[in-house]
Order: structure tokens, then C-alpha cells, then sequence
């Protein structure tokens, strides 16, 4: 049995072979950001269907986004992070050997050995190995808590070191450096930034910039030492280790980053005698082909013209030469563009061209302004037309424009300064994105150009999320994105398309506009709203929109006669219409708590109406089947046994989950149940543009699942952690860490501010989740407004969410206690009988609505 | 036979919203948009989701035609005709509808159009 399907296979694989002449074998070793970024440019080339394709994989998971590697200590999973869908190589029919590392390459055969004992033959072969943090080779180097920082194995490691950690220091000051030394601020460490030369980021900086950049970065708590060449690690005295430098000065330290720059794995080349360049790094030429006519070397472990590219988008470039190349094609790699534009710490820094004025003849302009922290330069041509570099640090908003400049060699105005100094009355410093010519690179990371952009809104992409999806620009590092938006507006505008943001035929105004006219003009009514600003009667739109910014705002109750024609039926009649015109009823329960007492009322009312009753993904209990008039009896019942209204019909608060916390769970870290309870209480009755959901964890492993609400919040040692704007639902997004180590009344102002903020300023129908990935700036300009207060609102935001804790009635209570609002819970004006529409039939013990067919077969009997 | 049918006081309509009442076995929704001083009614059958429920939409106009959005499924339908203003095939039965000394009178046996 065995033996035939043995000859089965190898039939079938000799037949392959036979069928197949032409085809290539392609072999990859090293799946990270190039090599995955290659594979996916191959699948999508027609030459796909002649190469077999193998990867070697040195890593236990495929290719992930190095890019935003130090985001998974403070929001991404390893899983998010991922560049590869999980069936990419299912569906490419690419072989991946995870978890095995590639040894030795035999030219002569051509094939590859893998530490596994593959052996793999190729046609040919591409490189894409990457490169490794430096570590310096002094003694003590590899001692236990001295790590490099470049993959997820080496952040897990740091996690784990840091949790009997007080102090840490990060070797290298440069861009890497100091993303380490956030990220170890961030684990709560007392962090030191040793730099063996004089200046930070010196590669991108001069001394200005890196000055001023070193006072910032000292601000936020961090030692920034300088000129500091380590020549021993050893034990230490009040730490684990004690770092000995040439000097004669000392730091004693428990971690230590290595981020020192990077060095190109080229071992495996240099190996099988490749060209390695001086200064290490595979010898490429404009092909990207190495001495080798069928070996390619792409990303960081290439050395072209004696330069390694340490950024992704050079990277992807070598990628897509090669499989033009191999398709016959002419496309070269002549060098790239590294200029960066970052934010350390929260300190804006960017950097452009040749900062360090090295080209002969090169004039330089600088602004330094102390008291706000912000240095400029310009590095411009000895005819002062041409922008040749520049630095910026504190305010980095000039970026976009200085790029532009600078890649396209747009000539300067004629006071260069302009562009840098506080604005000049008499000149524009802003350059147009229509200045800029259709080849204009937009998007570095993935080769996007104003053409492309513009072709792709002539195609009838007008917003960013469409331009996006079609061009890729702004998905990669993100920093196109405010450019993108510009030639997107810009293009819009010249065809003539604009952009439609009234609400419905009735208003011509977005839901904001009508925010503000009704918080200005001080608008109690729909009626007062429209005949002052509106035309017609009014639709489900508008109605519902200025329905809920009357509650949010002035927080009367919803049934008064001016509102209650607002209100979709389910605010209309406190209670969500189900399919066949009954009703859910749904009572609160704070935090998911409910007591014995509690629960049997609950369970005594349902059954004496005969309702069907289901736990939500909520944390409460639902009962369905109630007729419009048992609601008003059922609610009775419910507010005598100590509930209200859960408010889960309206575009408001629904729930606050919890996790059981300290109180109960040996792993708890605070009172997570309490702090529900609470924030529920708070926020409860709160009408926004759509429903919130907010959940509380006692410790991180997240049983409230937290970071999936538009509010989550998790207890750590320090205090409680804020996420926002996270969703489940259709487009699930994980919510962002907002602030950490929070005091409890922090938290709460926070939250407040947010919400208001939220209420005030989003879409008709928007979660928090897509009005924070419409909003500019994103959550840094949330952060400015909620806690540095850059609007100076945070007063309103406050005083207005006050209003509506004060002003909080359980909706079901006013409405029993007022015979008028009654009237409207019956289904006939002028009968006492049912709808006979509503039929149920019995399903696993309880009720459910009898079906189409099922009536059918009821009346036929019933006739 | 043209037959005007008592079906409640004016009291117990809802001013621009609407009830619905039960008028010799149709269920018939009664709308009222007092600003227009107009009443409308059209039957309460949803024929989009096959539940009761059309009284309890919300109501407004599209491009001047008074119409009541479904609570269900948000299909548009006029007040005046009947029709369904997303899929001219569809309409529900609308009737005449008067008020007589402060009751609101239903004839269940002539359409609007008709009357008018
Ligand atoms: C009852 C419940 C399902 C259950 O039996 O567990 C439920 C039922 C409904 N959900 Fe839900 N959702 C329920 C929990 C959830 C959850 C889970 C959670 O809250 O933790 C989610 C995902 C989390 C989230 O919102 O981010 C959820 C995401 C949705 C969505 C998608 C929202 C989105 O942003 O994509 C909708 C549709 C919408 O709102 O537009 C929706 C809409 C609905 C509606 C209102 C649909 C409708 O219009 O009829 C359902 C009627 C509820 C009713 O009649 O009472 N429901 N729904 C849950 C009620 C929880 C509660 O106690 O109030
Ligand atoms: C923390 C951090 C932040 C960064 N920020 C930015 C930024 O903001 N902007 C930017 O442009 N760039 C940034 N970079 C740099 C960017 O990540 C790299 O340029 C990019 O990852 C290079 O891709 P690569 O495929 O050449 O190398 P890598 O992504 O390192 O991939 C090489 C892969 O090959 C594997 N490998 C090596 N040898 C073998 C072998 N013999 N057999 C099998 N597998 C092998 C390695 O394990 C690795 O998985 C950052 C890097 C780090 C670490
Ligand atoms: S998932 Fe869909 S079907 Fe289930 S309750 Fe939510 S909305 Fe209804
Ligand atoms: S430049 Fe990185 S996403 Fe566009």
C-alpha cells in the first residue's frame, strides 16, 4: 500500500518535471520586509507561472512590519503586525521553510543546504538576509539582559528582562536608538541613551538639530549621555551590570539595547565567495545582480555603490528591479532618497538630503527658536535656488513641502528663509501639490506618483480610503499620508467635484455644522433648527442626527413631544423592534454585576410575560417577544426590582464590560468590576452619533477584551492604561493607547474629554474607530486636544459632560410615571387587541417568531 | 359604497409622527404633520419585512413628497400614493381620511387619488 502511493508521487512529480521544462526554480532565502515585499511583486508579474518559488524563513513567523516594531509593546500584536496574509503562500503555491536558516549556497550546483538539511536547487537565487543590529565586540557583551533590538523574539526578550529591571540603557543614539529608548520609558524603566560620538541621530542631524533634539529628548526624563565609548560590561553594584567607559566614567544598568546601527548579513555570500563590499554588504550593480549572473542581493544586506540602505522603501525599489529584471524588463535601481521624518519620543524630527552641507559651495539658513523648542535648516545651492538638505526638529511641519523642494528640484522662492521662518506676510510658504509635476514621487514606500494619484481620482477614487486601496500610497510608513490628502483635495477642486458633505436634501450642513449652529445659537428644537436653517419637513436622516445632538447637548428627555418625532422607532419606543414588530427589553447592569436577587426578578418577569430570554455579547440579559404594549408592564416590574433602562435602542452608551479584577482573580491588578461600575454610572444615558461600548480589564491579559471598545481600559502596576477608539463589529480595529499609568481621576477627565470631543465632532453614524482614521493628525492630535489642551476647550468638553451626569433619568422611569407618554405604547388607537400578525412557535423551551411558512401552515389549520 | 368610518379622536394621533388604528379589521396607519395641518393613511403592512409597522416609521418628505420611512428595513414610501419611492412596483393601499368634528374619519373603500 505504502509502495504505490510512493510511485503515485513520484509519477506525478516526474510528470511535472516533463510538463514544466521551462519552468525556474526561484529561491529566496530571508522572508523579511524586502524578501516578502519580492514575493508579493513576483505574484502579481505574468512571470509568475514559470517560476516554482522557495523561501527560506530563519524567523519562527513569515515576514512582519519591522517598520512599527516597537508598536507591539504598546498596541500591536505579532499577528497585526504581519505583512503576509495568512493563505499568501497556500494560494501562490510558494513553499515556505519556516523556522529554517539557509547555510550554505554551492554555485557550482546551484543549490542551497538549510541548517534543517534541505537541499534545494535553484535557477536562480535571490538574497534578502537583512541586516543584524551591531553589537560591539567588547567584553561582557553577551551578558544576560544585553539585547539587539530588530525582531519580535528580541522584544518578547526585553519584556521579559524588564520585569526584574530598574534601570536600562540604550547603546547608539541614532533614529533606532531612540525608538529603544521609548520603548524601554514605556516598560518603566529609568532609561540612559549612551552615543558614542558627540551628537544624537548623527547621521541625519547637525549640531543644532541634535542639540536641541538632546534637550527634548533629556525633557521627557531620559539621560542622554554623549561621547561615551564603552569598553567593558561587567557585574555591577546596585544594578546587574555596570558599563565601563573609556573615559573612566561608569553606568550601572540592568538592560542594556543594543541599537548601534546595523551590519548587512552577508556571511552566507561573503561565504561562497560573492563580492563583499568594503564596508561589508553584498556588491550589487544597477540590476541588483551580484558577481554571481544568477544571484540578486535586495534590501538591507546590499551594498550598492558602496551604500547600504538602512530604510524599507530603498529596499522594496531593489525588489521590484529584480522582478523586472527577470521578466526581461529594463527598470534599474539608481540609489534612493533617505530622508526621514519621524517622531522620537514625541519630539517631531525630520531630516532631508545632505544635512551637513557637504556638497561644496552649499549655503546653509537656520532658525532657532529656544522658548518653543524649534530648530530649522536649510542646506541650499550656491545660487540659492536649489534645495540641497534640511534638518527640522520640534516642529516638522514643513516636511512635506522641503521633500517636494528638494526631490524635484523645484526652484526656491526668492527668500529660501520663508520656508522656514514663522510665516512672512508678504509671501506663500506652502507649496501647492499642483506645483508639483506628475512624476513627483508621493509615496516613497510604494513608488506612488502625483500621476498616479491623479489618475486614480479620475477614475473616481475621491477619498483617501479609496486612493489607498487603490494605490497603496499611505499604507506603508504613513508619511505621504498629509501629502496624499493635498493633491487628493487638490485634484478634487480642479475637476470641479465637489465633494457633497450635506447631511440630507434638508440641511446644507455636515453633522458638525448643525453641532455648532444648535450649540451657538442655543436651538432647543428640530422645528426652531429647520425653519431657521433647514428647507422642507425633514427625513429619518436629519431627524435622527439632530435628535441625538439635542440629547448629547441639552440631555431632555427624548419623548417630549418636540423629540419624539425624531426618534427612530427603537428610541421612539425605548426598546429594539425586532423582525417580526416586537420588542427586546434590555435593563442595565452596570459591569455585567447583577445580584441572585436580581437575576431571579429578572427570570420572573420574563417568564410571567412569556419571554424568550438570551445572555448578550454584552454582559446583560435580553428579553425578547414583548408586544408594544406589555412594554410599559414589563418595565414596571423591572424599575420596582431595582433596574433601568440599558439604553441598548440608543445611539449612546451601551455597555462597560469588566472582568472580574483583583477583587476575585489572583492575577488581578485593580478593581476592575469597581471602576466598570463606575464608569457605566458616569456615562450612562450619554446620546452620541453612534453607540459607545467600553470595557475594563484587571490585569493585561485582557479578559474585557478592552482593547476592542471605543473606551478600554486595563489595570497595570502603575495605574490604568486608556485605549480608544477600538472596535468589534464589521471592521474590527484594535483600539490605541492613549495614555498610561493613569490616576483614576485622570482617567475620568480623559474620558470625558474624549467623548465630548467624539460627540461634537464626528459623522452621522460614525464609531470612534472610523472617526479617529478620518481624523488629521490622528491620535497625536487627539492627545493635543485632550491633554495638552491645544484648542483650549477641554473647559466645554468638561462642564458639558457634567451637564449630562447631572441631568441623567432613566428614561423607562419618567415614561411609566406619565400617563400621556403611555397613550403611545399601544398597538391599536382605538382597540385593545393584538397584532395578529405576531405569531411564535417554540424552539429549545422558549419562544421564537414563527416563520413565513409556519403562519402559513397556522392559518391553513386555524381555517 | 362611500362609507366614512369613525377611527379615533385627534387626540390620539402624534403630531408629525405616527399610530396606527384598526379600522373595520385593516390595520391603517394615521400620520400628522400639524405645520402642513395634513393627515395622511396608508395601510400598516410593511410589504418589505411582512410585520405591522409602517405607523411606527419616521416621517418627513423627498423632494417635497410627504412620505414615512419603514422602521425595518428604511424603504421610503409616499403618503400621498402609496408608492414605494426605491422600487416603483411596490406601493401599499393608502385611504381617505378626514377630520369631522374632532374625530378622524377613515373610508377604507376609496384611495386618496381618488378622492382628491
Ligand atoms: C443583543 C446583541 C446580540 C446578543 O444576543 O448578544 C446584539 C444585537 C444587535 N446588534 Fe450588536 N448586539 C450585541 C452585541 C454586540 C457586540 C459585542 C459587544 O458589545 O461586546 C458587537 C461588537 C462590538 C462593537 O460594537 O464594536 C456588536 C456589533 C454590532 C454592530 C456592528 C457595529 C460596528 O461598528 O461595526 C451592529 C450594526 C450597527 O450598529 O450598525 C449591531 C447591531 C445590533 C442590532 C441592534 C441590529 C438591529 O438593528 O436589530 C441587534 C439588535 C439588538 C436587540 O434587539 O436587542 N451590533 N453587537 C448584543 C447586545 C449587547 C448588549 O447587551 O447591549
Ligand atoms: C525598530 C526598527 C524601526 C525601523 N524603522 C524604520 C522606519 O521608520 N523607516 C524605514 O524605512 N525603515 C525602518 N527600519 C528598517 C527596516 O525595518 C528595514 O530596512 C527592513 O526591515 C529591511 O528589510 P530586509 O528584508 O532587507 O531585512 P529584514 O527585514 O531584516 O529581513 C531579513 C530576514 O532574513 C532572515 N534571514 C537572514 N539570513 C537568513 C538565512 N541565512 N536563512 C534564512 N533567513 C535568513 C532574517 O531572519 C530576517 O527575517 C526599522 C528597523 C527597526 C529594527
Ligand atoms: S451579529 Fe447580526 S444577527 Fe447577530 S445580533 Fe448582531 S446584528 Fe443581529
Ligand atoms: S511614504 Fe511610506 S506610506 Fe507613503
Amino acid at each position: 500500500m505504502l509502495y504505490a502511493i510512493i510511485t503515485v508521487i513520484f509519477r506525478i512529480s516526474s510528470l511535472k518535471e516533463e510538463y514544466m521544462s521551462n519552468q525556474q526554480n526561484l529561491l529566496v532565502i530571508g522572508n523579511g520586509m524586502v524578501g516578502q515585499n519580492f514575493l508579493v511583486s513576483l505574484m502579481a508579474s505574468d512571470i509568475k507561472e514559470h517560476c516554482d518559488v522557495i523561501t527560506f524563513c530563519e524567523e519562527p513567523i513569515p515576514a512582519y512590519d519591522r517598520v512599527h516594531l516597537s508598536e507591539y509593546f504598546s498596541s500591536k500584536s505579532a499577528n497585526e503586525l504581519s505583512l503576509v496574509s495568512p493563505d499568501f503562500f497556500n494560494e501562490n503555491d510558494i513553499t515556505i521553510h519556516i523556522g529554517d536558516k539557509a547555510i550554505a549556497i554551492d554555485r557550482n550546483n546551484k543549490t542551497v543546504t538549510s541548517a534543517n538539511g534541505a537541499v534545494i536547487a535553484y535557477d536562480k537565487l535571490i538574497l534578502a538576509t537583512g541586516s543584524r543590529a551591531f553589537v560591539p565586540p567588547i567584553s561582557g557583551h553577551d551578558r544576560e539582559g544585553c539585547i539587539a533590538y530588530r525582531t519580535i523574539a528580541d522584544l518578547d526578550n526585553m519584556i521579559a528582562a524588564a520585569k526584574d529591571s530598574k534601570v536600562g540603557a540604550v547603546v547608539g543614539g541614532g533614529l533606532l536608538g531612540l525608538e529603544a529608548a521609548k520603548a524601554l520609558q514605556n516598560l518603566g524603566l529609568e532609561t540612559n541613551v549612551v552615543q558614542f560620538g558627540p551628537r544624537l541621530m548623527s547621521a541625519q542631524l547637525d549640531d543644532g538639530g541634535a542639540g536641541l533634539l538632546k534637550s527634548k529628548i533629556e525633557d521627557l526624563g531620559v539621560t542622554v549621555l554623549t561621547n561615551k565609548n564603552t569598553i567593558k560590561i561587567i557585574d555591577g553594584d546596585s544594578c546587574r551590570h555596570k558599563m565601563i567607559f573609556a573615559d573612566g566614567t561608569e553606568l550601572e544598568t540592568d538592560m542594556i539595547i543594543y541599537s548601534a546601527g546595523i551590519r548587512p548579513r552577508d556571511e552566507i555570500a561573503a561565504s561562497c565567495g560573492l563580492d563583499i563590499a568594503g564596508r561589508g554588504g553584498i556588491v550589487i550593480d544597477n540590476q541588483c545582480l551580484t558577481s554571481d549572473k544568477d544571484i540578486y542581493a535586495i534590501g538591507e544586506c546590499a551594498s550598492w555603490n558602496d551604500k547600504i540602505f538602512g530604510l524599507v522603501a530603498p529596499g522594496y525599489a531593489m525588489a521590484r528591479t529584480v522582478v523586472d529584471h527577470l521578466a526581461g524588463g529594463a527598470e534599474e535601481f539608481t540609489g534612493a532618497d533617505m530622508s526621514t521624518k519621524l517622531k522620537l519620543n514625541g519630539v517631531d524630527v525630520a531630516s532631508i538630503g545632505d544635512p551637513h552641507a557637504s556638497t561644496p559651495g552649499s549655503l546653509v539658513y537656520s532658525y532657532q527658536n529656544g522658548v518653543d523648542g524649534v530648530y530649522k535648516c536649510l542646506v541650499v545651492s550656491q545660487d540659492n535656488k536649489q534645495l540641497l538638505g534640511a534638518v527640522l526638529v520640534g516642529d516638522a511641519s514643513g516636511y512635506p513641502t522641503l521633500t517636494q523642494y528638494y526631490l524635484n528640484g523645484i526652484e526656491l522662492p526668492q527668500h529660501p528663509d520663508s520656508l522656514i521662518l514663522p510665516s512672512r506676510s508678504d509671501e506663500s510658504v506652502g507649496l501647492g501639490s499642483d506645483a508639483l509635476p506628475a512624476s513627483a514621487q508621493i509615496c516613497s514606500c510604494y513608488d506612488v506618483s502625483k500621476g498616479d494619484v491623479c489618475s486614480a481620482v479620475e477614475m473616481g477614487c475621491t477619498t483617501i480610503g479609496a486612493l489607498k486601496d487603490e494605490t497603496k500610497a499611505a499604507t506603508g510608513c504613513g508619511g505621504c499620508a498629509a501629502l496624499l490628502k493635498s493633491v487628493l483635495d487638490c485634484e478634487l477642486e480642479k475637476a470641479g467635484i465637489e465633494v457633497n458633505t450635506d447631511i440630507c436634501e434638508h440641511f446644507p450642513y455636515t453633522r458638525q455644522d448643525l453641532y455648532n449652529l444648535i450649540m451657538v445659537e442655543e436651538i432647543k428644537t428640530f422645528h426652531d433648527l429647520i425653519s431657521k436653517h433647514g428647507a422642507g419637513k425633514g427625513c429619518e436622516i436629519c431627524k435622527q442626527v439632530v435628535g441625538s445632538i439635542l440629547a448629547s447637548y441639552w440631555n431632555e428627555y427624548v419623548l417630549e413631544s418636540e423629540h419624539v418625532g425624531l426618534q427612530d422607532t427603537n428610541d421612539t419606543f425605548l426598546a429594539n423592534m425586532q423582525k417580526d414588530g416586537t420588542y427586546s427589553v434590555v435593563p442595565r447592569m452596570t459591569g455585567g454585576e447583577v445580584t441572585p436577587e436580581g437575576l431571579i426578578s429578572i427570570g420572573q418577569i420574563a417568564k410571567k410575560y412569556g419571554l424568550y430570554t438570551k445572555v448578550t455579547g454584552g454582559q446583560r440579559v435580553d428579553l425578547f417577544g414583548a408586544r408594544v404594549d406589555q412594554l410599559p408592564l414589563i418595565w414596571q416590574e423591572l424599575i420596582a426590582a431595582g433596574f433601568e433602562s440599558g439604553h441598548a435602542y440608543g445611539k449612546s452608551l451601551r455597555t462597560v464590560k469588566s472582568c472580574v479584577g483583583s477583587t476575585w482573580c489572583r492575577f488581578g491588578v485593580d478593581d476592575s468590576v469597581g471602576l466598570a461600575v463606575e464608569l457605566e454610572n458616569r456615562f450612562k444615558g450619554l446620546r452620541a452619533p453612534h453607540k459607545i461600548k467600553f470595557a475594563v480589564s484587571g490585569c493585561t491579559r485582557e479578559c474585557a477584551e478592552a482593547q476592542s471598545k471605543d473606551i478600554g481600559v486595563i489595570a497595570v502596576e502603575g495605574g490604568w492604561n486608556l485605549y480608544v477608539c477600538g472596535n468589534g463589529g464589521m471592521k474590527p480595529r484594535h483600539g490605541d493607547l492613549f495614555a498610561t499609568n493613569l490616576d483614576k481621576q485622570t482617567l475620568i477627565k480623559y474620558i470625558d474629554r474624549i467623548l465630548i470631543f467624539y460627540v461634537r465632532t464626528a459623522d452621522r453614524l460614525q464609531r470612534t474607530s472610523v472617526w479617529m482614521e478620518n481624523m488629521e493628525g490622528g491620535l497625536d492630535y487627539l492627545k493635543s486636544v485632550v491633554i495638552d489642551d491645544k484648542l483650549g476647550v477641554c473647559d466645554q468638553l468638561e462642564a458639558q459632560i457634567q451637564h449630562v451626569v447631572n441631568s441623567y433619568q432613566c428614561e423607562w422611569k419618567t415614561t411609566i410615571g406619565d400617563e400621556t407618554k403611555l397613550k403611545r405604547f399601544r398597538h391599536f388607537v382605538n382597540s385593545d387587541k393584538h397584532d395578529e400578525n405576531i405569531i411564535f412557535v417554540e424552539e429549545r423551551g422558549q419562544i421564537r417568531p414563527a416563520n413565513l411558512e409556519e403562519r402559513e401552515l397556522l392559518a391553513a389549520e386555524n381555517a | 359604497m362611500n362609507q366614512w368610518i369613525d377611527a379615533c379622536s385627534i387626540d390620539d394621533l402624534q403630531a408629525n409622527s405616527g399610530v396606527c388604528a384598526l379600522v373595520e379589521n385593516q390595520q391603517v396607519a394615521i400620520f400628522y404633520m400639524p405645520d402642513d395641518n395634513a393627515v395622511y393613511a396608508i395601510n400598516n403592512y410593511d410589504p418589505f419585512s411582512h410585520i405591522n409597522a409602517l405607523s411606527r416609521g419616521l416621517i418627513g418628505d423627498i423632494k417635497g413628497e410627504p412620505m414615512v420611512a419603514s422602521p425595518i428595513y428604511k424603504q421610503h414610501f409616499s403618503l400621498k400614493t402609496g408608492r414605494c419611492l426605491e422600487d416603483e412596483n411596490i406601493r401599499v393601499e393608502t385611504y381617505a381620511i378626514r377630520i369631522n368634528n374632532a374625530r378622524v374619519e377613515i373610508n377604507t373603500n376609496i384611495t386618496i387619488e381618488e378622492a382628491a
